[in-house]
């Protein structure tokens, strides 16, 4: 168990030094001056927006040397500070990514888990006989197949446009600030649930599918057919096999936290949802330098603290790897 | 030598016996099929240039306009069909690219093992975890002008982590076979076991990753281009997406611009992955149905 | 217990077609008999013993019955002969190494099983213990995961499983293929201790290896390409066989401490046919010496001497 975890910790130290690296690198090799950027926007004659602009590009540390903006990168996000944004100015990149972060939570926790769990339960299901599985295997397909963005606009359209059953923008009713009552948790509900269910069904569609092809290997086992032949009944049958079935799957929601991430992101798009995928969009458009780094490092971050915490529940959950029989 | 030709003439007939009853291998690949040809043979059903304005605004299908026409009056069909040509496009270079990669790095990995493998193993799993889409994300900002080959080879770049995976697992199951012993003993240099040996064995699961890395390539590049980082210029179904949302088709409910492109899709790859779970059958007796 | 098989056959379906796996078996078996059931790779000898615990798609009963102790076996309905398994008739399965869940205690997985089957652990756990001492195993084994032991041991505790309700009837599968010679005797004997103290009744042993069948089996059942050949006890098997295609697999047998150039290993040209369309009468006929236009009919399986049956034309006409 011990190699087992400190070969995951050692992949995931180097890939965020990797990730922390290219994150710093990449807004650097753009084109394109976020100074100037926030500089045009205020009107100013040619002199004082001169003097400014050495006054920022110092106060921004854009005037050191390479290596030394490197290191201070580093030094500075070991205190938790990522700068303060050019687009917001002058909020620090923190807060602003502070204020998204809960809605990110909010939409992704929800979906993610009840996806995988509903998803799973519904594909061992369809693995029980052949029409059901006929029937159900080409839907599954389709919802896994259908991009994230276009089930979003969908949903938006049908339930929000045409039935005007849902709101279609923001994370609450416009006429609402956030404040602790019945109406804004119900407002915040009824915004929240279209961005959901849009995620919530692709991903349903994936997990049906991916468990239904797991448990059908696993009652093709050796130690089913075992058990068939010394009279088991279907019931423990199936049971020995979804408890099986689950491990690979459990592996695979880790591998698929960024295509899930990803798919966030364009439903945010889609319902105006003030997350970070929001924001991130906002701040490319607005080349904020500090913006588009702390947000792409604290996606990086939640996806590798998520992955740990999913290998911690794989252990928890296969017995082989306390014994240090499974390697990976 | 003789004998080994044989073989695998009688296999590849078998494979094609199967393929032709394969219920799942024949929906899939005819409605793939379908807007394949659609879009390679679309100049012939409209002539309309997708960019060109004229048409009466926001109008939905009718017989002159069978899909109706955008807010700006422009042809939503003739978008389509050029929208369907890029999507193929980058489907087939994209996944193509990102298979050819696992491919190489998944055969060396698996076929060597040892620390290449541990080492290749490592960098496969670090490129997995990053959550690459963040990645496209900021590549793909800080490049002014972006074309379609570049879309497809960036999703080709990060993309691959999964075929080799897959590669390198079917690799390493069939490198202890004993036929692979057999040319080994018999002194067959390695390059060679690789291309006689291993690789028509090999055959059947390249084409299954191919057909999935085509269709996860085509998603991921719809994702780019609806947030308005696919190709700076021409059409795909994902730009037209994006242009339907940001020019209020939802609450205008022209529903002709935005439903079209994102059902393409939605068609052609639940399509491909249903021709995929046809190969399978193909391929594995295990699996055909009785 | 009695067994009595009679006139059995089962098909595989295909999509090309019915493969005729087992043609008309039939044979019977007396309380406390070790049976070897033997032949060559796909002569329908798992077939059979399939047949007996498990006909389940792609098999189909197509006609044939067969009694323990009286009682019809509904072998055709799965879900009927559920009260039979485990408790009547039993199986040490070909994949015994497999057998066992990966994911579970040895000592839970029993306890799951028994208790879906409606006994309580409790009650037999103490037997339970008894016999892993009977085939030297350590009581701990129970609180392992099935991939901490070696084949042998995964072996013996399967055999400790599935004979754990005192069977009547037990099914060994090639139990000795995957095992090094030591570790063979020892299950071999283990096999014969379980019948000779009562723990199982009788048992079908299926193998491909003679020499195991000459230690510990009373008689031999001989298979060839679904067709039942000659059953006889051990010994009129070995060293009298009547069947000619017995004969030739006798003969062919290597024997210890005979050089190559003394004796040249004798096999038997040919193949066995393909069971999809097999030719018509015995299917021996393409490879046996004797053959002549008689043999286009399927020769009946008869007594010959007591106890002693084949199924051979030149044989059955009492010509030597």
């Amino acid at each position: 168990m011990r190699r087992y975890f400190s070969r995951k910790l050692l992949i995931y130290l180097v890939t965020f030094f990797l990730a922390v690296t290219v994150d710093w690198l990449i807004p650097r090799l753009m084109p394109g001056d976020p100074i100037q950027n926030m500089l045009s926007r205020a009107a100013l004659n040619a002199n004082a927006a001169e003097k400014l602009y050495t006054y920022y590009t110092h106060a921004f540390r854009l005037d050191l040397p390479v290596w030394r903006q490197y290191l201070n990168f580093w030094n500075a996000l070991l205190h938790g500070d990522l700068g303060i944004s050019t687009y917001l100015f002058p909020t620090p990149v923190s807060e602003i990514i502070g204020d998204a972060v809960p809605y990110d939570l909010f939409l992704l926790l929800p979906s993610i888990l009840l996806s995988w769990w509903a998803g799973n339960k519904f594909g061992a299901y369809a693995a029980r006989t052949k029409r059901l599985d006929n029937t159900l295997l080409p839907i599954g397909y389709l919802l896994t197949a259908t991009p994230y963005m276009w089930l979003g606009i969908l949903l938006a359209w049908v339930f929000g446009i045409v039935l005007g059953w849902f709101p279609i923008a923001g994370a609450y009713s416009y006429t609402m600030s956030p404040h602790l009552s019945w109406t804004f948790v119900g407002s915040v509900l009824h915004h929240w649930f279209l961005p959901f269910a849009s995620l919530f069904l692709v991903g349903f569609g994936g997990w049906a599918i991916g468990m239904r092809n797991m448990i059908i290997y696993e009652l093709e086992a050796d130690y089913s057919h075992y058990l068939e032949a010394l009279g088991a009944p279907r019931r423990l049958i199936r049971k020995y096999a979804f408890r099986n079935a689950i491990l690979p799957q459990l592996s695979g929601l880790a591998l698929q936290l960024g295509v899930v991430v990803a798919g966030a992101l364009v439903t945010e798009v889609v319902f105006s949802y003030p997350g970070i995928g929001y924001l991130i969009l906002a701040a490319i458009q607005n080349q904020d330098y500090f913006l588009v780094q702390g947000c792409f490092l604290f996606i990086i971050i939640g996806v590798l603290a998520a992955n740990f915490l999913i290998d911690v529940a794989y252990v928890i959950v296969d017995p082989r790897t306390r014994r240090g029989m499974v390697g990976e | 030598m003789a004998r080994r030709d044989r073989g695998g003439k009688k296999r590849r007939n078998e494979f094609l016996y199967f393929a032709l009853r394969n219920n799942k291998l024949k929906i899939g690949a005819s409605i793939v099929l379908l807007f394949l040809l659609v879009a390679a043979f679309g100049s012939f059903l409209t002539d309309r240039d997708p960019e060109a304005f004229g048409g009466p605004m926001s109008s939905p299908p009718s017989a002159e306009y069978w899909f109706g026409t955008t807010f700006f009056g422009q042809d939503v069909f003739a978008q389509f069909i050029a929208g369907l040509r890029a999507t193929f496009l980058v489907g087939a270079l994209g996944g193509g690219l990102a298979t050819v990669l696992g491919m190489l790095i998944g055969f060396v990995a698996g076929y060597r093992g040892g620390a290449v493998d541990e080492s290749l193993n490592v960098l496969t799993n670090i490129v997995l975890v990053i959550p690459t889409f963040a990645l496209l994300l900021i590549i793909s900002a800080y490049l002014q002008v972006r074309g379609l080959i570049m879309e497809s080879i960036f999703i080709g770049l990060t993309a691959w982590p999964w075929a080799a995976r897959a590669i390198r697992a079917q690799t390493l199951s069939l490198r202890s076979r004993e036929f692979v012993d057999m040319a080994r003993i018999s002194g067959m240099r390695p390059l060679r076991i690789i291309f006689t040996e291993i690789a028509p064995n090999m055959m059947s699961y390249l084409v299954m990753t191919f057909i999935l890395q085509f269709g996860g390539a085509i998603l991921i590049a719809a994702t780019l281009d609806f947030i308005g980082l696919g190709p700076t210029e021409g059409f795909s179904l994902g730009i037209m997406m994006q242009y339907a949302v940001l020019w209020g088709a939802l609450p205008l409910g022209l529903w002709w611009w935005f439903v079209p492109p994102g059902a393409a899709i939605a068609a052609i790859v639940g399509a491909l992955y249903f021709m995929n779970v046809g190969l399978d059958e193909v391929f594995n007796p295990k699996l055909r149905e009785t | 217990m009695s067994l009595q098989v009679d006139g059995l056959t089962v098909y595989y379906q295909t999509l090309q077609g019915d493969v005729r796996a087992l043609e008309n078996a039939t044979f019977s078996m007396a309380d406390g008999e070790i049976m070897g059931l033997a032949g060559e790779s796909g002569c329908g000898k798992s077939t059979l013993s399939n047949s007996l615990i498990l006909l389940a798609p792609p098999m189909k009963h197509v006609c044939g019955r067969v009694l323990l102790d009286g009682n019809e076996l509904p072998i055709g309905r799965v879900e009927a002969m559920n009260r039979y398994r485990f408790k009547e008739i039993s199986v040490v399965p070909q994949y015994a190494m497999n057998a066992m869940n990966p994911t579970r205690k040895i000592g839970k997985m029993i306890e799951e099983l028994l208790r879906a089957r409606g006994i309580e652990i409790r009650k037999i756990l103490p037997e339970l213990k008894r016999r892993l001492d009977l085939v030297e195993l350590k009581h701990n084994v129970l609180k392992m995961y099935p991939i901490e032991l070696s084949g042998g041991m995964k072996q013996r505790m399967v055999m400790v499983l599935s004979t754990l309700l005192d069977p009547s009837l037990l099914l060994a599968d090639e139990i000795t293929s995957a095992l090094d010679v030591s570790t063979q005797k020892a299950v071999a004997g283990m096999l014969v201790g379980f019948r000779d103290q009562g723990i199982v009744k009788s048992v079908i042993v299926i193998t491909h290896d003679m020499s195991i069948l000459y230690q510990i089996a009373d008689s031999i059942l001989i298979m060839y390409a679904g067709q039942l050949a000659e059953k006889a006890d051990t010994e009129t098997i070995i060293h009298t066989p009547r069947h000619p295609y017995t004969k030739m697999l006798i003969t062919s047998l290597p024997k210890v401490g005979v050089k190559h150039d003394e004796r040249r290993l004798a096999g038997i040209p040919g193949k066995p046919p393909l069971l999809l369309d097999p030719p018509e009468g015995c299917r021996f006929r393409e490879r046996c010496p004797h053959a002549h236009e008689r043999c286009l009919q399927v020769p009946p399986f008869v007594e010959i001497a007591p106890g002693h049956h084949v199924a051979c034309w030149k044989v059955g006409d009492k010509d030597a």
